[in-house]
Parts: C-alpha cells; sequence; structure tokens
C-alpha cells in the first residue's frame, strides 16, 4: 500500500502526516510536489495541513487551482481515497470534492485545543463500533467553522456522511460537524489534527485509529490486521 | 588632500547639502558625522549619511551597551562542559549555536521588536518573529521552535487590550502560518510598560555540525545574490527608529513599522535550506533585517575581510522610482543575501525556481574592503565596510544609582507597620493572587498559537518550561526551554533581580528534567543617556553574568532594546533571559501538575521572612517596594541538582518552581491538571512563628514544590538532608474537591474548581469580545 502526501508552497502539516502514516502506520509514504500533474502509483492521497499559498485570499481558494489538484480529482473520480486533514479539508471543499465551506471561527480568533469528538456511524469502519463513540485530537486552525445549506446539511444526514462532530464546539461549525467524507465515500476530510496524535508523547494517541479507519473504508483487511 | 566627491546622484533630492539640521535629523551626532567624514576623507553624500546613521544606532552598533556586553561569558579557556559546548558564539554570526552531541547542534537567539509593536502591534508582532526566524535559518539550521516574552501594562486599559490583543495575534498570525510552534512564553502586566510594551520573540533551529553556514563575504569576484521578496519603502529606517524614545509623533512614525508576509517567508526557509543543502553552493549567507540592504552587505564584507559591490538596479522593487537611499534604507521583510561559489550562478537560480522566488544577481565580492552601490551605473555611496561595523563608536555612559533604591531598599515588611494577614486575608488573597493577569493562565494567548504543529511538543504550554522532541535522522533527543525575567525585581535591584531572572529560568528548566545548557538574553531597558538607566543596565548585565558564570551557562547571543520609555518614563528593567535545556532521557520528562490523590507534596528550599517585590504587596497594599526577594547562588545550586538527582531516579511525580504569588500560589497550580482537578490538605504547623503573608505570599527565591508517591517520602527527605537543602512536608492530595490550609494560627478552605475557573477565564473574560464566542 503506498501514500502519497501532497506538498503545496505553505504545507506546513506535510511532515507531521508523512510520519504519522510512514512511521505512526509504518506504511510506505512520499511527497508529491504542487506542481506533478500526475500522481503515480498511490493507494490514498493525503491533502495536508497548512497555509497553502498563504491563504490569504481565503483557504483552499488559490490551492484548488494547482496541477496536483487536477490529478486529484481524476483520481477521486475514479474512486481513489482522498484524506485531507485541516487546510487539506479546506482544499477538498474549495474543489468541490466535499460538500459545504469552511470560514472564520466564530470567534475570529486562531485555536489550538484538545477537542472530545463523537464519532458518527458513517461507514462500516469509521464508526462506533470501530472506534469508539469518541475520540479525543487536536484542532489548529482560524477557519473551521463549517458551512453547508440546509438541503445540504440534510443529505449529509442522510447519507450519514459526518463523520465526528465536537462535543465543545470550538469554531462555530454547523451542527458541530468537525469532519465528512462525501456520498461516494472516498473523499473524507476533517479539521481536528490526527497527525498530532499518534507520537507516545502526545496526549492523545487516537490519531492512528482514526486514519486507520479512513483507509479501512477501501482496505478492510487493514482493520482486520491490526484490530 | 581628501578623496574626490562622488558623482550626483540620479535623484537630485538627494543631493541636497548635507546641514547639520539634516545629521541631527539622522540621530547622528556632530562628533559622529565628524568621525564619518575621517573615514570617507570627505563630506559623505545623503545616501552615506542614511547608511551610517542606521549601521551605528543601538539596534545595530550596540553602542551604548558593548562594553557592558563584554562582561557575559560566551567562551572559557580549558573549556567547562557547556562552555566546550559553543559551536558559534556570541557575537560571531546572527545567532548562536551549541552542540547536543551526536553531531547536531541547536541554533537559538532572542529578539526585540517593541518599539513596531507599540506603534503597530499586530504588525510590528508579527514582523519580530520573522526576523528572528531568518536569524536561525541564515546560520543553516531549520527552524523548530518559537517563545516569546510579553510585558504590558495593566490589563484593565482599553489601550493596553487593544495592543495586547494586536501583539498575540500578530505572532499568531506568522508563526502559525509557517508552521512552527510557540511552545512557551511569559507574560506580565505592569503599569511601567504602559505605551512602551515589550515584545520579545525566541527562535530555535537544528542542524548538523557540518550544516553551519556563516554571514561571511569571501572570494573575490563570486557572485552576491538577492532572493525573496521585492524591495518596497516600508520599514524605511526602522533601526533607527527603534532606538528613539517613543513619543506622541511617533504615530507619524508608522511607515517606519513593516509589513509582515509569512508565506513568503515559508517558501524563503525552504528555499534557502535546500539550497544551503547543496555542498559548495553557498560562500556566505545574511538575512536582511535591520538596516536591510545595508546591514547585509557591509557586516558579510566586513566579516569576510574583503569589499562589495552592487547595483540597484538589479535589486527586485515594489514600487517605482526609488531612489539609493530608499532602497538601501529600506527593511522590507522576507529578503536575504547569498554569496555564491562562481560559476554555480545557475544552481541556486533552479532552487529558487522551484519555489516561485526572485534571486536576483546584484553584485559581486571585491578584495577593495569597501562597500560600492551603484544605481543606473552611478556610484551613489563608496564606503570602507569596517567602518560600518567594527568602528561603529562606544560611550560609556555615566552610571547613577536611582534616588529612589535608597528608600525602596529599606523598606522590610518587619519595619513596615503593615499588618500581617488573617485567615479571611489568607483566603481572599490566594484568590485575587489566581486571578491577576500576570499570575492567572495564559491559555488566552498560546491557545491562539499553535504549539503542536511539527508533531513534537511533549510539554504543551502552561508547566514550567514547554519541552519539544527533535527527530534528528534516526535519533531522537529532547530539550526543554523556558523563558524569565521579573521586572519589579529587577527596578528594586537589578543586580539581583537580573541573577533572579536567570535562576528561576534554569529551575524551571529543572523542574522540567533538563539541565540547562546555554542562555540567550533580551535586555530591554530605558534611554542610557539617563545616567540611572545606565545603572540599571550595567547592573542587571552583572547579575546575568555572575549567575551564568556560577552556573557554567555560557551566553550565546542576544539583544539589546534601549529607549523603553514612554511619556510616564523608563519602564522597569527587563533583561529577558531564556535557557535551553537537554533532557537525557524521554523518562525524566517533569510536569508542574499533580498526577493521584494520595501524593504528598513537599517544599524544597526554606521559608524566608520576607515580602518584597511580591505581586501580593502590589495587588493587596498597593505597594511596589522593598527589596527583591533573597537569592543564593550556591543553595540554588544545591537545590536545582537535588531535583534533577530526584527526577532521573525516578520519584518524582510533579515538580513546580515558586515564582510570582509564592507558596499557596504555586500549590494550587499543581493542583489545575490539564487532565482533571485534584484537592489537597495542608498543615503548615511545622513552620515556626513566620509572618503568614511572608510564608503564604512571599516569593523568596530557591525553592520548589514537588509531588511524591507516599512511600517516596523518604528517599526525598534523606536525599534533601544529605545536599543541605530543606524539606517540609507540606500535606497530601486529595480526591476531594477543596484546597484546605491549617497553619499556626490561620486556616482556610477553597473550592478548587472555583479558583480554577478564576485562574482559567480571568484574561479571557477581559478580553471577551461582545457577541463573538469565546
Amino acid at each position: 500500500m503506498n501514500i502519497g502526501v501532497l506538498q503545496f508552497p505553505g504545507s506546513n502539516c506535510d511532515q507531521d502526516a508523512f510520519h504519522l502514516f510512514a512511521n505512526g502506520l509504518g506504511l510506505p509514504t512520499r511527497y508529491i510536489w504542487h506542481k506533478d500533474t500526475t500522481l503515480g502509483d498511490v493507494d490514498l492521497v493525503i491533502v495536508p495541513g497548512g497555509f497553502a499559498y498563504g491563504d490569504y485570499l481565503r483557504c483552499g481558494a488559490i490551492a484548488r487551482f494547482s496541477p496536483v489538484m487536477k490529478a486529484v480529482a481524476a483520481y477521486a473520480d475514479k474512486g481513489g481515497l482522498v484524506y485531507g486533514i485541516c487546510n487539506g479539508f479546506q482544499i477538498l471543499c474549495e474543489a468541490g470534492l466535499l460538500p459545504g465551506a469552511l470560514i472564520r471561527n466564530s470567534s475570529l480568533e486562531y485555536r489550538c485545543v484538545m477537542c472530545d469528538l463523537t464519532v458518527e456511524a458513517s461507514t462500516p469502519s469509521f464508526s462506533p463500533s470501530v472506534l469508539g463513540p469518541t475520540v479525543k485530537l487536536p484542532i489548529g486552525h482560524g477557519e473551521g467553522n463549517y458551512r453547508i445549506d440546509e438541503a445540504g446539511l440534510a443529505r449529509l444526514e442522510a447519507n450519514k456522511q459526518i463523520l465526528l462532530r465536537y462535543q465543545s464546539n470550538p469554531n462555530g461549525s454547523l451542527s458541530d460537524i468537525a469532519g465528512i467524507r462525501n456520498e461516494k465515500g472516498n473523499v473524507f476530510g476533517m479539521m481536528p489534527h490526527p497527525d498530532r496524535a499518534f507520537e507516545r508523547f502526545h496526549q492523545s494517541r487516537d490519531g492512528l485509529a482514526v486514519s486507520r479507519a479512513v483507509l479501512a473504508t477501501k482496505f478492510p483487511e487493514l482493520l482486520a490486521k491490526t484490530a | 588632500m581628501p578623496a574626490s566627491p562622488l558623482p550626483a546622484n540620479p535623484d537630485p533630492i538627494l543631493n541636497q547639502p548635507i546641514t547639520p539640521a539634516l545629521v541631527k535629523k539622522h540621530g547622528v551626532l556632530p562628533e559622529e558625522f565628524e568621525a564619518i567624514k575621517g573615514f570617507l576623507d570627505r563630506e559623505p553624500t545623503l545616501t552615506e549619511l542614511g547608511i551610517y546613521s542606521v549601521m551605528w544606532s543601538e539596534h545595530c552598533a550596540y553602542k551604548n551597551s558593548r562594553p557592558l556586553l563584554k562582561g557575559f561569558p560566551t567562551e572559557k579557556k580549558g573549556a567547562s562542559e557547556n562552555f566546550g559546548r559553543v559551536l558559534v558564539k556570541a557575537g560571531e554570526e546572527n545567532a548562536g549555536i551549541i552542540d547536543i552531541g551526536d553531531g547536531w547542534a541547536v541554533a537559538f537567539k532572542i529578539e526585540s521588536h517593541n518599539h513596531p509593536s507599540a506603534i503597530e502591534p499586530f504588525e510590528g508582532a508579527a514582523t519580530g518573529v520573522g526576523g528572528i526566524v531568518r536569524d536561525i535559518f541564515t546560520m543553516g539550521a531549520r527552524p523548530v521552535l518559537l517563545t516569546n516574552s510579553l510585558r504590558f501594562g495593566e490589563l484593565t486599559s482599553p489601550t493596553v487590550q487593544r495592543l495586547f490583543r494586536g501583539v498575540v495575534s500578530g505572532i499568531a498570525h506568522y508563526g502559525n502560518c509557517l508552521g512552527l510552534p510557540t511552545v512557551a512564553g511569559d507574560v506580565y502586566f505592569d503599569r511601567s510598560y504602559e505605551g512602551n510594551p515589550l515584545v520579545n520573540a525566541l527562535c530555535l533551529g537544528v542542524l548538523r555540525h557540518d550544516q553551519i553556514k556563516r554571514g561571511k563575504a569571501t572570494g573575490v569576484g563570486n557572485p552576491v545574490f538577492y532572493v525573496g521578496a521585492a524591495t518596497g519603502r516600508d520599514g524605511l529606517g526602522g533601526a533607527a527608529f527603534a532606538s528613539k524614545e517613543l513619543s506622541e509623533e511617533s504615530h507619524a512614525d508608522r511607515p517606519a513599522v513593516q509589513k509582515g508576509d509569512p508565506f513568503m517567508e515559508k517558501l524563503l526557509i525552504e528555499a534557502c535550506l535546500e539550497m544551503m543543502e547543496v555542498p559548495g553552493l553557498v560562500v556566505g549567507i545574511q538575512d536582511m533585517g535591520a538596516a536591510g540592504l545595508t546591514c547585509s552587505t557591509c557586516e558579510t564584507a566586513s566579516r569576510g575581510g574583503a569589499g562589495i559591490e552592487i547595483e540597484l538596479d538589479k535589486v527586485p522593487q515594489r514600487e517605482t522610482g526609488m531612489n539609493s537611499y530608499e532602497i538601501m534604507l529600506s527593511e522590507s521583510q522576507e529578503r536575504m543575501l547569498v554569496i555564491v561559489q562562481k560559476g554555480r550562478e545557475k544552481e541556486i537560480e533552479e532552487i529558487f525556481q522551484k519555489w516561485d522566488l526572485h534571486a536576483a544577481h546584484v553584485g559581486f565580492v571585491t578584495d577593495t574592503e569597501r562597500m560600492v552601490v551603484k544605481q543606473h551605473g552611478i556610484t551613489v555611496a563608496d564606503i570602507p565596510a569596517a567602518s560600518l561595523t567594527d568602528a561603529a563608536p562606544v560611550y560609556k555612559r555615566e552610571s547613577r544609582e536611582p534616588a529612589y533604591l535608597a528608600t525602596t531598599s529599606k523598606w522590610t515588611i518587619q519595619s513596615s507597620g503593615l499588618a500581617d494577614t488573617d485567615s479571611a486575608g489568607v483566603k481572599s488573597g490566594l484568590e485575587k493572587l489566581l486571578a491577576h493577569p500576570t499570575i492567572a493562565s495564559k491559555r488566552w494567548v498560546y491557545r491562539q498559537y499553535d504549539h503542536m504543529v511539527r508533531h513534537g511538543t511533549v510539554v504543551v504550554p502552561g508547566s514550567d518550561a514547554g519541552v519539544v522532541r527533535l527527530r534528528l535522522g534516526d535519533q531522537e533527543k529532547f530539550i526543554a526551554i523556558a523563558n524569565d525575567c521579573n521586572g519589579r525585581y529587577c527596578y528594586l535591584n537589578p543586580y539581583r533581580g537580573a541573577v533572579i531572572a536567570m535562576v528561576e529560568c534554569m529551575r524551571n528548566l529543572v523542574c522540567a528534567g533538563a539541565t540547562p545548557l546555554a542562555m540567550t538574553d533580551n535586555l530591554n531597558f530605558g534611554n542610557p543617556y539617563k545616567p540611572e538607566n545606565f545603572f540599571q543596565l550595567k547592573e542587571c548585565v552583572r547579575g546575568l553574568a555572575d549567575a551564568c558564570n556560577f552556573f557554567d551557562v555560557p551566553v550565546v547571543g542576544g539583544n539589546v532594546s534601549l529607549y523603553n520609555e514612554s511619556p510616564e518614563g523608563a519602564i522597569d528593567p527587563t533583561p529577558t533571559v531564556s535557557v535551553v535545556g537537554f533532557i537525557e532521557n524521554e523518562k525524566h520528562v517533569t510536569k508542574q501538575f499533580v498526577r493521584n490523590a494520595g501524593e504528598k507534596l513537599i517544599l524544597l528550599g526554606g521559608a524566608p521572612n520576607e515580602l518584597g517585590g511580591s505581586q501580593y504587596l502590589g495587588l493587596i497594599h498597593g505597594l511596589k517596594t522593598g527589596d527583591a526577594p533573597e537569592v543564593d547562588l550556591a543553595t540554588e545550586k544545591k537545590l536545582q541538582s537535588t531535583l534533577l538527582t530526584l527526577i532521573k531516579a525516578g520519584v518524582i511525580s510533579a515538580a513546580h518552581d515558586l515564582s510570582e504569588g509564592g507558596l499557596l500560589v504555586a500549590i494550587a497550580e499543581m493542583l489545575f491538571s490539564p487532565e482533571r482537578t485534584f484537592g489537597a490538605k495542608l498543615d503548615l504547623t511545622a513552620f515556626g512563628a513566620t509572618r503568614f503573608d511572608a510564608l503564604l505570599f512571599g516569593e523568596s527565591q530557591g525553592r520548589i514544590v514537588v509531588s511524591v508517591k507516599a512511600d517516596k517520602i523518604g528517599t526525598i527527605l534523606s536525599e534533601a538532608h544529605t545536599s543541605g537543602i530543606s524539606a517540609t512536608l507540606l500535606g497530601e492530595v486529595t480526591d476531594a474537591t477543596d484546597l484546605i490550609l491549617n497553619a499556626r494560627g490561620v486556616a482556610a478552605q477553597w473550592s478548587v474548581p472555583a479558583l480554577r475557573e478564576a485562574w482559567e477565564t480571568s484574561i479571557e473574560r477581559v478580553m471577551a469580545r461582545p457577541g463573538l464566542a469565546s
């Protein structure tokens, strides 16, 4: 299994995601440069956190036009697994690979705190039965306030697309939404950072199980192996 | 016969005669102007006058502090362990570097951005972070963490709230975007900083010994490249601006505050580190910080014993029609000067192209030892490089002990006539202290800083020191870092206050399980032309130097910020100290929070009978007087080594340094664990007939409270006894929600969740904005 971590100018959690998958989960992992037009042999594409292109305009608004995102869209279209974390989630929403948008936190301030998250029954692997009812993951963002129109929210609920909800909402997100997937179930996005919750000294190591649950939607054997 | 004058500048405005008024406006003294003429052997052009004025400012030349700084221990012959670790010493380069073993090293330095932050808090603080980060990666190091040390007036003032909010969000904006965790810091609120906040930012980076780069121009004919952002008119003369007292008119200086672009800096970091990894490509590199293009060209030339010639037409410019004065003095951010091995120009150009950045070939290294600047081919400045750096003027200022010290130093709690506190006073005293912004939780601050990015933060902000795991090749190392300085102590006793800043910072590290390695300092003082201010500076430097010598901790770099005054007077002298420590084994990492009910609390260190300079005295009695708390270097050293021995023996559950607020505040803070809130039952009857206010709220140094498992009490007491440290059992951690105190004559009881709420939300409540979620 090959993991690819995108690198945009301004990505700054690319190394965190790399180490989560390479060392935390022990999977072959490599970087993919934003100017690349092909992804190569890859089973999961990580869109990592950071401030791609500075995010001065609107987070993800420029990154979505980068050459590599065309390749990611085509890959997702064919059912490839895509996992956006923080800025990656923002970019996937801007690129239209995930529904909704992320705006400034209701406090108008950046927030770096630990969050208790309720796990929703979204897929066979991303569910309370696999992950337990709650997980603990940190957040670090200024624009994590998830928004979607009423019909869109109804669709998310009906299709069980919501992955995680904040137990104590840190950013004003609609319906406490912290992470979602697309309808097809191959594109995942979340504001919390599994890539900051996997080392033995981290306050939580739930990032391992959460990331495994994402991978297992396509590779269920992974879950069986580590269970 | 004098040298012939330079040709006319292409911009007629720069050909105006240099009048005494113009010289004065540049902050250049008449005798300094004479010296300039001597170096040039002719009248300077206006561009040259501007160049001298910024290079000879305090910010660049340390002209009033240099003789004092020589007292700092930066190297020792027959080097002891810590001094033997110094790879690049203070003053040699943009930042000092120390060895951390196995071929790895850390570069770190602290720097101020006080005046820009007073005028424009967001951009001022943001560019302060940008500047110090450049100082670190210039050395070839990958920046891995930030800390900061902030001082403001009383938080009740709306102006202070605006500055505080702006500074914190500015630091957050820049540091978060770069992807650097801010892992430690300190914030004090005191009237003396009203109108002149202090913003000191630190960056630490890691590198292999063979990656160290120097800011040196060598090799005649080697090309000089300008990389990064284009030059604009922002920050014009910032270094000179930073060397003037703040006045009402300072707000008209707004163009002297630079605007930061952290995205550009992030690209610059990556491109420069990639470039420096190529063997033999980079000859020298220096960031364009204070005094921009001027400083980087003359300093690299001077260090290399060479000359540099540049053509301004090749400098990327953000605006049209900029003249040589503007280009040379601009402090536009995110720019670097790189001297490249001749013939390898294409390699650097390719790397910067990859990162979509400019790399402009602006000049070359010469053997003239002169800095020659041309525009449209016309020479606009031609200056001996060393005259701007090594030959900059140095002054020994007059020093006079401030008159107030005669009164304050005589004050003691015994002679004051103040009645001792009683049970009710103890109860409200702790409540008030915990809610005071200086002591209260700084959660409002650090939750705005990304402190987890790079996934290496082991101890997050909120404990005595930040701890970070460094991933170095295929091995790991753990380092701790803390900042300290109580300006109130330094005001009351500059020498002792500085000693305390140093020993307390080390005590914080030891509480985290670290051995102190090296120190960087930021000397924040008032106008040195006032003899009382110079006295404070002199005494504080002496205090830091003595403490560093005693503890064998080298000073590896720092920054001096003078003229910190507002119309109301000078700030409290504030020699901010930051020490980096090394943690041998991950198992030694210790936090300030108790871990389990049933643990015993033990005070290591004595209980002297004093209240001078304490927060209690200020908050409860409205007094800023007395002598700074007692500190004894020998006792302190014994205390710190004893604690480290105990931590390494694995018998310490938690350790917390006693500082502002004293004993009860420290104990309360230990109960506020991020996991849960604990209770405690304290029996202080063992202490003799001291005053309760001094016992419970005094700030005597050399004290630490530890929490240990009940069966370890014997080990602790006997180890303390052997080392000659007093140790007193204070009580027990409980599962209850109360903190219960029983001393001989006073008793009090608090709800710990209520204390915690007051402590945790004190700053948030003040800073909340109506209509917005917290």
